[in-house]
């Protein structure tokens, strides 16, 4: 409560300053001018925000949030040789946001010995979570693939296929990525439906993915859920977390980054955070200087 | 770490990928070749990646293997129906595409309704009664109360039965504000989402591509 009083007080502080700046002729034909600024200079402003800190680190310190311990404690109750769903629902496109929180998911599942079942249902998304099984389970944990994990592939039908889970997951998927039949594949046998599974953990990029999982399975097949997603996607899904219909929620890098600093392991998305937050104060600040030129513009008659 | 060798199989792709990488930033300056270069190639790449994920990944092992082995026999009318969207290529028997489309809206449509009164509807509805005072906690108390004040306010901005004035603008406009907060709180994400791909674009160039690791 007192930072935010101090931080109302040094905004009041500020905008009482510029209110007073503005009116010098001088300033605020300077600010007008900046209008017209070539919009490559703040590109190339970016680009030496994000570089240099991924060059020199400033290591600045992460704070794991609620929702984010909540998502680890929820994996951090299953028991040995429990099963989950992990559908990895995204593509390259999301990969530097979501990889980092997919490989850490299944770094903390393999932690406690849990089984994995995976799936995508984004035609992008099956090397990339191949690609994660393989580096984590496989060749850090020994994982045996068919036995202690398996990689679904991808399946069209969205909303559809996570019905027909509900029902069947042997039936929806009835062979793997690779193309070997579920049938040959141990861990399967011990897989009927949703039902079967401890929690799903999704990773998800849009449509589909969270919200659709929520809607169609949570309370119709009593699943537990938690999600790492985009940025973009969490003020959406902020309201199944209020509301118990997800349980723990990661949003972006940042959250990946605040997931990897509780699973104790410097990823991506840690190594990412320095570039993060600096752009970020490049924006608070061209946000601000565009709204004094904007002021300044119109204290001049311009339009 | 070093450097990718472009000598090598992964090298190579390593540096197929930075190099595309830097040609898509190159339109930041201006429109160029190597940029159309780069866009072309992902378009048709993408397309052709998504065609044989579709075909291999559902249409081979759900309708054409099992059918062919006798199989599922039934997995021929959703075949024959997939077949009926190509008809709109055809002119004169573009109207068959209609019925495939039918069944397609039909059955979004339902799921779709189940699934929001399910998911959305009664879990959100549910979840908006909140106790107003949290007996020893002051923060819950004061979260509860900001809650219904905007969950009201801005239902009441979007209740366009009647005019807005009087009380009702006045509650209207603070549903205004409340958007306004949450419109904010969108674009912050939003940026962070933005960035964060920018940053694992230069991630991939500083290590696998130029073996620059320093952290």
């Amino acid at each position: 409560m007192t930072s935010l009083l101090v931080f109302l007080a040094i905004l009041a502080a500020v905008a009482l300053v510029v209110a007073f700046l503005i009116r010098i002729p001088s300033v605020a034909t300077t600010l007008a001018r900046m209008r017209r600024l070539d919009r490559r200079w703040i590109f190339l402003a970016v680009w030496v925000l994000v570089m240099v800190p991924l060059l020199f680190p400033l290591k600045l310190p992460v704070a794991p949030t609620a929702r984010a311990m909540q998502y680890y404690e929820q994996i951090d109750r299953l028991k040995a040789g429990d099963i989950v769903l992990l559908s990895a629902d995204f593509d390259p496109a999301a990969g530097p946001e979501l990889v980092p929180m997919l490989k850490t998911s299944i770094m903390q599942l393999c932690r406690k010995k849990v089984r994995i079942v995976g799936d995508c249902l984004w035609p992008g998304g099956p090397p990339l979570l191949e690609q994660a099984f393989s580096e984590v389970a496989r060749d850090t944990f020994h994982y045996r693939y068919g036995e202690d994990y398996v990689n679904l592939g991808f399946k069209e039908g969205r909303e559809a296929v996570m019905l027909a889970m509900g029902n069947s997951i042997p039936g929806t998927f009835p062979s793997d990525f690779r193309g070997t039949p579920v049938s040959k594949l141990p861990l399967m046998g011990k897989v009927t439906n949703l039902r079967s599974v401890k929690l799903l953990v999704n990773v998800s990029a849009g449509y589909p993915g969270t919200k659709e999982w929520v809607q169609q399975t949570q309370s119709r097949f009593n699943l537990k859920i938690i999600s790492g997603c985009t940025a973009v996607s969490a003020p959406e899904y902020y309201a199944y977390l209020q509301s118990g219909q997800l349980l723990g929620l990661l949003g972006g890098m940042a959250g990946a980054a605040e997931y990897e600093k509780m699973a104790g392991v410097t990823g991506a998305a840690t190594k990412g955070m320095d570039a993060q937050s600096s752009v970020h104060l490049l924006v608070m600040l061209c946000i601000l200087l565009g709204n004094l030129a904007h002021w300044a513009a119109r204290r001049l008659g311009e339009r | 770490m070093h450097p990718a060798n472009p000598l090598t199989f992964e090298g190579l792709g390593v540096w197929i990928a930075s190099l595309l990488t830097l040609f898509i930033f190159s339109f930041l300056y201006k429109d160029n070749p190597f940029y159309k270069l780069a866009e072309h190639l992902f378009v048709g790449i993408s397309a052709g990646y998504y065609v044989m994920q579709e075909w291999w990944a559902v249409i081979y092992p759900q309708c054409v293997k099992p059918v062919a082995h006798g199989e599922h026999l039934l997995m021929i009318i959703p075949g024959v129906l997939g077949l009926f969207l190509f008809s709109r290529f055809i002119p004169k028997a573009g109207w068959l595409s209609r019925w495939s489309l039918a069944i397609i809206i039909g059955a979004y449509a339902g799921i779709k309704t189940t699934g929001f009164a399910q998911g959305d509807l009664v879990a959100q509805f549910q979840a908006s009664i909140l106790p107003l005072y949290v007996p020893g906690h002051l923060g819950a108390s004061i979260n509860n109360v900001l809650f219904l004040a905007g969950l009201l306010s801005t239902l009441v901005f979007f209740f366009f039965s009647t005019e807005h004035k009087g009380a009702i603008k006045g509650t209207a406009q603070l549903g205004v504000w409340f958007l306004m907060v949450s419109f904010g709180a969108a674009y912050g994400f939003t940026v962070m989402a933005r960035v964060s791909l920018l940053i694992g674009r230069f991630q991939y160039l500083l290590d696998p591509w130029l073996g620059v690791t320093r952290f």
